[in-house]
């Protein structure tokens, strides 16, 4: 149990995909220029975060890994160089599956995130938290936990973004820094900011 | 040679070097552009694989744009980026395996690049493969520019070296060079390019956005005492 809330906190903080791995950046600084709206794309990324990791980790150990498929009877195959195939192919089919759900269940929610799940397939953060998972090699229970931490991760991240850059408006900045210039500057001291949680061992 | 560099192609060639850049301008693919230049040779390799996914997946698709029906055309488009993207990592894994593990997934995360994607749909889907293979080519230059010139201050002031070249002797070896270890850490990539968008604003006015809230100059009577 220790070891799972440790790699909980490591992936909200320590490790957050946008602000020390930099992914997700372009959606991170197209959409962050309002609270509400950043806080809606947070939590569709964290859903579908939460969903796609674990996802990820079966077909990779069931299908792809060496010797994976030995359950079929078929040994020394290594399908891995397919991972990224897969991988991208899962989260598409998947975010387009949860947009029908939500469209047929969910309305409100579906209305919600609506405008934001089909930019989520082309969101970096997503296909990196899968590619870690593989790359670090985690078991099932390791990658729910790590496709939960690294989505709240991001989420709380475009979220401060978003109430920096609200306040920031109305801020005289020189001429050639005004929009995505201070934008970058602003990102560079959140992330001096968090880097402040790496000293912590768990 | 003239025939290939008409006006079309010397345009979509040189315009995203500065006047059109994908990073400064665009906003696209800032993810990997900060993650792999702490080193030079990192951002070499990743600005040369960058380069050759764009341009051959956009001549790819190009060259099938007329039979890719409308509504599947984006799973289509990360298909072909996919596959090419694969063969990229299978040959930096054979080759070059010590970088290979050094970009680790940023390789892999050329995918949802948005550069790739984003020239598919705006210019690939309309025009003719020659042409956006060259088109291909010129944002990913455009990237590699900002990549390189990202690396350069990175390294050099991080570890005093460039390509694993001394050029700052280092304090701790007999020189005078104390390194910035800030340069090495993931907020100096964003300072970076954040100055750099300043300079290219300076340079190109044009280029400038529009403040949301104007500060007015206050005129003289009416700002109180001083």
């Amino acid at each position: 149990m220790e070891a799972y809330i440790s790699l909980f906190v490591k992936a909200v903080f320590i490790e957050n995909l946008a602000l020390s791995f930099f992914l997700g950046m372009c959606t991170f600084i197209a959409v962050s220029k309002k609270i509400s709206t950043a806080m809606g794309l947070g939590v569709a990324v964290m859903v579908v975060q939460t969903i796609t990791v674990p996802a990820n980790n079966i077909i990779y150990h069931t299908l792809l890994k060496e010797d994976a498929l030995s359950w079929m009877g078929i040994t020394g195959v290594d399908l891995s160089f397919l991972a990224l195939l897969s991988c991208i192919g899962m989260i598409a089919a998947l975010v387009q599956i949860l947009e029908m759900i939500l469209d047929k269940f969910f309305p409100a929610l579906y209305h919600a995130l609506g405008v934001f799940l089909p930019l989520i397939t082309v969101n970096c953060a997503i296909l990196g938290g899968s590619l870690f998972m593989i790359e670090r090699d985690y078991n099932f229970g390791e990658s729910v936990t790590y496709g939960v931490g690294s989505g709240l991760g991001w989420a709380l991240a475009i979220t401060v973004m978003a109430g920096v850059r609200e306040k920031l408006k109305y801020s005289d900045i020189p001429a050639g820094l005004q929009g995505l210039g201070i934008t970058f500057i602003t990102a560079g001291l959140m992330s001096l900011g968090f880097m402040a949680f790496s000293g912590i061992q768990l | 040679m003239s025939e290939i560099l008409t006006d079309e192609t010397k345009k979509v060639l040189t315009a995203p070097l500065v006047n059109d850049n994908p990073i400064t301008l665009q906003v696209l693919g800032i993810c990997s552009a900060l993650a792999v230049t702490s080193q030079m040779s990192t951002s070499l390799i990743m600005a040369l694989a960058l380069t050759l996914v764009t341009a051959f997946s956009s001549a790819a698709i190009s060259s099938i744009r007329n039979h890719i029906p409308g509504s599947i055309r984006i799973i289509v488009q990360m298909t072909i980026i996919a596959s090419l993207v694969i063969v990229v990592d299978q040959i930096l894994k054979a080759f070059a395996y010590e970088i290979s593990k050094q970009l680790s997934v940023f390789v892999g995360l050329i995918i949802t690049n948005c550069i790739v994607m984003g020239r598919a749909e705006a210019y690939a889907m309309k025009n003719p493969p020659l042409e956006s293979f060259m088109d291909g080519i010129g944002n990913g230059l455009g990237y590699s520019l900002i990549l390189i010139i990202v690396a350069f201050f990175r390294e050099t002031l991080g570890s005093g070296k460039l390509l694993g070249f001394e050029i700052f002797p280092l304090t701790k070896d007999g020189g005078w060079y104390d390194p910035n270890g800030l340069m090495l850490l993931p907020p100096s990539a964003f300072f970076i390019i954040g100055l750099i968008i300043w300079s290219v604003r300076q340079w190109k006015p044009n280029q400038v956005e529009k403040a949301d809230f104007k500060i007015l100059s206050i005129s003289h009577g009416e700002g109180g005492h001083h």
